[in-house]
């Protein structure tokens, strides 16, 4: 009994120490380093990270983390440091206690590179065992990619606990990253560590493994091994790598060229105002979202979904004025047709750089457009992505819309014998009108897509136009098949000279080989044949 | 009726002047009312792109000299007669930018010219000031290699510029391997060229060095960035040394907050990026990033409080930002006040000769002196890009940097050196001892 009772008082009088320990009032050198973030001097700062991250105080983690969002108040004149939190409610750092409020001469401790890689060094150190596997997960990552020797206690803590099995896989490499840079460690410790690096495989991999420095020979040599074969996978992957750019950058190519394919490809006109009607379909984007931005900032998700139809709409009205007022009387005349298009298209930028500035407009990425994810060893971006989908949606809606409904019946018929559809009773200056409209939209809608990779300028169209045109000839013109691959092969073939050649040579090889592919077969890719080219 | 003209090419924001057309018609009535009234004004040149690729950056630099001939207009103009403002619209087109000049200086007599932001404008209107002896004062931040009696570079050389942002990559962070990315033209090859001999000179190995170019607005950046990632991979702390100019850095700042890669992994220090290009991208990606400039609007000064509210309150926007080379022009502006008013004539030969050692303020709290060479003193600064599209300074050089005109990095101009005052030639060899002239 007495024992049991005086093991009770022991844990009793143990906790109650800890108690008084945790509670900050009493911890001197904790309180010293916290006002040490009031300083303004970045190796104060990182004095106090370190301090602070290490001192076991329950405090330690809010301080981080609200520096490294930038909560962490300082004032320079009190020494004072506080915590603001999320919800507005702020704490002293240094006691806990909580304050009616931060004073105004207090600002946001700075921080740069250098501290915000040890600010994450340290979280990563104090959330190795927080109840979330995501925040766990990144704990693992980030010790993993700062691998310093003190975390190594705090990883096998973790591992001895750890249940999930991605992160136990995390913890794993964190480990091994830590013991192939601990001077100290054993020779087997260190040939395990290199086998469990080797079998990520990833870029992270290697630049853990070449930068390891001097180490035993039979160390180097596993090493050496596990770059050669993290090497001969990442070439592959690479050529992976280079054919989703080239679909990406076709998809892009096709979005561009999509329109004119229309308005050059099935009606023959040399609209050099093409790509201001990309511009335009950009701005309406951009007028979209400001709108959303003051007044109904909750739908911006959805912004580019209402820009849509909307840049649809402008550029296609836009297309039909044009038609109306300029192109109609210019038919068969290919060289006045390509003069006024060109100083149309000078005019439009003009007007849309005195509207809104010749400065670039932002026009920001919904947050499903935003980031990437991991594919094997490639990233994808989600703009990209989504991009490569929109434009074969509107590829197949446009191929439907000329296949299965009545004016795109019409505008075929027109487009092919002009003479023989007026006298079915086509109005074919009406359908001359839609379909240029129809072109226009369509190059809008393109603008949609491009202001979320691009810059929104007045010169945006100037960038496509010649793509766009050197896409529809190379497909073929009148031939939205012939678009299609000649976009994508166009894309895949810039994206594989690149690596080669560079961006510059890359796309003078490019232009070069067009010019002599256009020598073999003047029609492009997919020539149509018979009478309607003549028309 | 002449005052009425003048205020209509002289509104900042009379956007319907900018058309060529328009400008040159307004031009010629400026031309015809200011032959008569030539006595009482002294006439200044704005040759700034208004239309065209560059409008996006030299429309601001229009707008500045604007307003600072208003405010100088205000105290009372200078020797007494007020300061008119001559602006014509080179377009982007570099052969047009010369014969502007031409215009500028033989029909409308202007004593000065404020403009060009392109290496390749400057290059194209050097003749033209030479041949009709007239003043170019410079804004923006170049590859140096130049120094011509004739102009006079208010922004940063070299030295001033590149070598102290790779001094803090390699000091502060460290720094072992470098991608020296830029846009194909004559700023980037000759800054990376100097950069490239001065990171071997600090042993840096060649294969720790990968040079990329690309071509004016690249919009695809995947496979560079990617690329920029794998080298990134060797085990040793990587950099970016950035001169894409232009258009190009929106997608390349987007391409590369979307593949994930962060400031404290591999920063990127640019130095053509500055506030106006961060209006139109959404900087929370970039939080970190770096840009090396001898201004930044966030620098606290009272000359800069007092600036950034005067110029708001002229052009009527309280967020317009304001950046390098407009400080620029505000120093070099400045120091032509000055000099003018101490030959109390506008006379070519003695403002030039004038020119070196006047001091200037800048807008970062020091003071600015006119070197021999034609290059000023100026301080260095790192900022860091802040989530409101601000820079945060990092750091910065101790003192002022004097411009060097030639770099002391390449080995065909460490012995070259401009002095004007002196030697009264602008490429003089401390070697040989002779002026190698214009014939170089």
């Amino acid at each position: 009994m007495p024992a049991n009772l005086s093991a009770r008082l022991c844990s009793l009088l143990l906790s109650l120490f800890l108690i008084a320990f945790a509670l900050p009032a009493f911890a001197g050198p904790f309180e010293d380093a916290v006002a040490k973030f009031a300083n303004d001097d970045y190796s104060d700062t990182e004095e106090a990270i370190g301090v602070v991250a290490s001192s076991g105080n329950t405090l330690a983690f809010p301080i981080i983390s609200a520096l490294q969002d930038g909560r962490l108040m300082a004032d320079p004149d009190s020494k004072k440091v506080y915590v603001t939190g999320a919800d507005g409610k702020s704490i002293d750092a240094a006691t806990g206690q909580a304050v009616a409020s931060v004073p105004d001469s207090a600002s946001a401790v700075r921080l740069n590179n250098r501290l915000r890689r040890s600010v994450d060094a340290a979280i990563g150190s104090l959330t190795l065992q927080s109840p979330d596997i995501g925040a766990r997960l990144q704990a693992a990552q980030s010790v993993f990619k700062s691998h310093e020797e003190t975390s190594l206690e705090a990883v096998d803590g973790a591992l001895a606990k750890e249940t999930n099995r991605s992160v136990k896989a995390a913890l794993g490499d964190a480990r091994a990253a830590i013991l192939l840079f601990k001077p100290d460690a054993t020779e087997v410790e260190k040939l395990e560590a290199v086998a469990t690096i080797k079998a990520r495989g990833d870029q992270e991999a290697m630049a853990l493994l070449t930068g390891m420095g001097d180490q035993p020979a039979s160390v180097t040599k596993a090493a050496a091994s596990a770059i050669g074969s993290i090497q001969s996978s990442l070439a592959v992957w690479s050529m992976v790598q280079n054919a989703w750019y080239g679909l990406s950058l076709g998809s892009v190519l096709l979005l561009a060229a999509i329109g004119l394919a229309i308005t050059f490809g099935v009606m023959g006109v040399i609209n050099m105002a093409h790509g201001e009607m990309v511009m335009i379909g950009a701005y309406t984007t951009f007028v979209v979202q400001e709108v959303i931005r003051t007044r109904y900032p909750g739908l911006f998700d959805y912004s580019l979904l209402i820009a849509v139809p909307l840049a649809f709409l402008v550029a296609g009205a836009l297309g039909v004025v044009i038609e109306r007022s300029i192109i109609r009387f210019l038919y068969g005349r290919p060289l006045e047709t390509l003069l006024a298009t060109w100083g149309l298209s000078l005019v439009l930028q003009q007007a849309v750089r005195t509207m809104f500035g010749p400065t670039n407009r932002e026009v920001g990425n919904p947050s499903w457009m935003s980031g990437a994810f991991e594919l094997g060893q490639i990233t994808i971006t989600y703009n990209r992505l989504w991009i490569l989908v929109f434009t074969l949606a509107v590829f197949a809606i446009l191929l439907a819309m000329l296949r299965y409904t009545a004016l795109g019946l019409e505008m075929r018929a027109v487009t092919q014998n002009r003479r023989m559809a007026a006298s079915m009773g086509i109005a074919t200056s009406r359908v001359d009108a839609l379909t240029f409209g129809l072109g226009s939209g369509i190059a809008g809608i393109a603008g949609v897509a491009l202001s979320q990779i691009d810059n929104v300028s007045p010169n945006l169209g100037q960038s496509y136009i010649i793509d766009s045109f050197m896409v529809v000839v190379f497909g073929g013109v009148g031939n939205l098949w012939g678009t299609l691959v000649g976009a994508f092969t166009l894309g895949i073939a810039n994206k594989f000279l690149e690596p080669v050649a560079g961006a510059v040579l890359g796309k003078i090889a490019i232009l070069v080989l067009i010019i002599l592919f256009i020598q073999k077969r003047p029609r492009g890719l997919f020539a149509l044949k018979g009478r309607a080219v003549e028309a | 009726m002449h005052s009425k003209s003048t205020h209509d090419i002289a509104a900042p924001f009379s956007r319907r002047g900018v058309l060529a057309a328009t400008a040159g018609l307004m031009l010629g009535l400026a031309s015809i009312s200011g032959a008569k009234a030539a006595d009482d004004t002294i006439k200044v040149g704005v040759l700034h792109s208004l239309s065209g690729t560059m409008a996006i950056s030299e429309t601001t630099l229009k707008d500045t000299i604007l307003f600072l001939i208003d405010e100088q207009n205000k105290k009372g103009g200078v020797n007494g007669k007020k300061l008119e403002a001559v602006v014509v619209d080179p377009a982007s087109n570099w052969p047009l930018f010369a014969e502007k000049a031409r215009e500028l200086i033989t029909k409308d007599k202007v004593s000065v010219v404020f403009g060009c932001w392109t290496s390749v404008s400057r290059k194209s209107v050097l003749p033209v000031f030479k041949e009709l002896n007239s003043i170019l004062f410079y804004p923006v931040q170049y590859e140096g290699e130049e120094s011509e009696r004739n102009v006079f570079y208010t922004g940063a050389a070299p030295n001033q510029q590149a070598i102290p942002a790779v001094d803090y990559l390699m000091k502060d962070e460290k720094v072992k391997r470098w991608v020296l990315a830029g846009t194909d033209y004559v700023y980037p090859r000759t800054t990376n060229k100097i950069l490239e001999a001065y990171l071997k000179s600090k042993g840096v190995a060649q294969e720790d060095i990968m040079i990329n170019y690309t071509p004016f607005g690249h919009s695809d950046w995947q496979t560079i960035v990617a690329d920029i990632k794998k080298f990134g991979s060797a085990g040793k702390k990587t950099a970016v040394v950035s001169t894409i100019n232009g258009d190009a850095n929106v997608p390349f700042y987007k391409e590369l907050g979307n593949q994930g890669i962060k400031a404290k992994d591999i920063p990127v220090v640019a130095f053509s990026v500055g506030e106006e290009e961060l209006a139109g991208i959404d900087t929370k990606p970039l939080l970190g990033h770096l840009a090396a400039w001898n201004y930044f609007q966030s620098i606290k000064s009272p000359e800069n409080e007092k600036f950034i509210k005067a110029w708001q309150t002229y052009t009527k926007n309280p967020k317009r930002v304001t950046n390098d080379p407009m400080e620029a022009h505000v120093i070099g502006f400045d120091m032509w006040v000055k000099a003018v008013e101490k030959v109390k004539s506008t006379d070519p030969d003695k403002v030039i000769d004038a020119l070196p050692g006047i001091e200037a303020k800048n807008l970062t709290g020091g003071t600015s002196k006119m070197l021999p060479n034609h290059h000023i003193t100026k301080p260095v600064f790192i900022g860091e890009i802040k989530a409101n599209g601000q820079f945060d300074v990092v750091w910065k050089t101790p003192g002022l940097v004097a411009g060097d005109a030639w770099s002391k990095e390449l080995d065909g101009s460490k012995d070259l050196v401009g002095d004007w005052v002196g030697k009264k030639c602008g490429n003089f060899n401390t070697k040989t001892n002779k002026c190698l002239g214009s014939g170089s």
